[in-house]
């Protein structure tokens, strides 16, 4: 996906540590959706999608930073939310990203389901941590 | 830390008895000035009476060391103190004022001479010790008061109400983690079980966000309860979240979900209605 953490405005950021950080970092994503404009359903999914990244990156990455930013392209105007932590890395993408695989006691939709949720959804992962990338787009 | 004298100590235990009236009352004065009078004068003169005492019963007996065993009295007071100040809002400066006023207070009598500084700088490296020890007390009664409320927050934000005869329902606002969904879990099942309730509908209407983790939560509550032999509906489902749910790929499997309270009710009473008609043709 494209890099929109270069092109857009400049971002909103959290560090993110326990769990009521997850809920700070919902609503700031909740915020930017309601004042990008985008419906209902598209700020639900978001949020949704935020949440489960966010918690993700708590589980398994020891917490990390959330940054989000309203972006612009060709016209149309969405919400980008970057998570990045310096966790240990996820060693099999592809697996991660299978519906119901979990590596812990969840139910292994997390990472799966919000990338449905989401327009553009990017993920790079190494030894030195993760960083997943988000767009959902208005209209 | 050096060591005071007994010479010095003495001196300091004589200028501050010689003088207690006054000291107290200006201390009283100066504290009294940065509250701005949100406490009365009559009680702050009570309380930093008391204090003054305490701080010259250690000093005549045991030194300078606001840590030591000479000064026990005087912590008690003190914590006593920042936990009053923290519950009654004052902020932690105003709180630790209330201590370093005395150095103030103390300083224009004390410093006359070489002599007098060197006592001075020594009860002052005393009393920003003991400055500290309210700052401590503070945060810890603050932390005490926030956790405190947190937990009747839980409490509060989880009420079990019985719906109709035989029928409970668990209004749900907010954020489901794991230690609410503890909270609600307990309270549905043995609410089920004081009302004698066959059906409970657990409303999400308030939910704002569900991700796994709270279908995760509420799968697990709804299936206590079918333990227990309830039937468990989840209301409250509003469009976004249904959509939203079906994305993430969430199953629910048989658990029976319902856009409104007001159907989700509707069925329970109808279904209740039918298990006692049943009954009594059993019977005859």
């Amino acid at each position: 996906m494209r890099d929109y953490a270069a092109t857009g405005a400049p971002p909103e950021s959290l560090s993110v540590g326990n769990s009521s950080d997850v809920v700070m970092a919902r609503q700031l994503v909740r915020t930017l959706a309601q004042r990008t404009g985008l419906s209902l359903v598209h700020q639900t999914k978001l949020v949704t999608a935020a949440s489960e990244l966010g918690r993700n990156m708590l589980i398994h990455g020891g917490g990390g930073i959330v940054r989000a930013a309203t972006v612009d392209d060709a016209g149309r105007t969405g919400v980008y939310v970057e998570f990045e932590d310096r966790g240990p890395g996820i060693a099999d993408i592809e697996l991660a990203l299978t519906d119901g695989w979990t590596s812990g006691d969840g139910m292994g939709l997390g990472l799966s389901g919000a990338r449905r949720l989401v327009d553009e959804f990017g993920i790079e992962s190494g030894p030195d941590g993760t960083t997943v990338r988000i767009v959902k787009w208005g209209r | 830390m050096p060591v005071a004298t007994d010479s010095n100590t003495q001196r300091l235990v004589e200028t501050l008895t010689a003088r207690r009236d006054v000291f107290v009352g200006q201390w009283a004065d100066t504290v009294g000035e940065a509250l701005q009078g949100r406490l009365s004068a009559a009680e702050l003169g009570r309380e930093l009476g008391e204090l003054y005492e305490a701080v010259l019963q250690g000093l005549a007996s045991g030194g300078l060391s606001g840590r030591g065993e000479a000064f026990g009295e005087v912590r008690s007071l003190l914590i006593e103190l920042s936990r009053n100040r923290a519950r009654q809002g004052f902020t932690p400066t105003e709180t630790a004022r209330s201590v370093f006023a005395l150095k103030e207070v103390l300083e224009p009598s004390l410093t006359g001479d070489a002599e007098g500084a060197r006592v001075y700088l020594q009860l002052a490296r005393l009393l920003d010790d003991l400055g500290l020890l309210t700052a401590e007390a503070y945060v810890r009664t603050r932390e005490e008061i926030i956790s405190s409320q947190a937990e009747q927050l839980l409490e509060l934000s989880t009420p079990v109400v019985k719906l109709w005869d035989g029928v409970v329902g668990v209004p749900l606002v907010g954020t489901l983690d794991s230690a609410r969904t503890q909270v609600v879990m307990e309270k549905l099942l043995q609410t089920l079980v004081d009302s004698d309730s066959t059906h409970a509908i657990i409303d999400i209407t308030g939910v704002p966000t569900v991700d796994t983790q709270v279908a995760q939560h509420l799968l697990k509550t709804v299936l206590a309860a079918r333990m227990m032999g309830a039937q468990c509906t989840i209301s409250g489902i509003r469009p976004q979240i249904a959509q939203t749910i079906v994305a993430l790929g969430i199953e629910f499997g048989d658990v029976p979900t319902i856009a409104s309270l007001s159907d989700a009710l509707r069925q329970a009473v109808k279904e209740v209605a039918q298990e006692a008609d049943d009954d009594v043709r059993g019977l005859l």
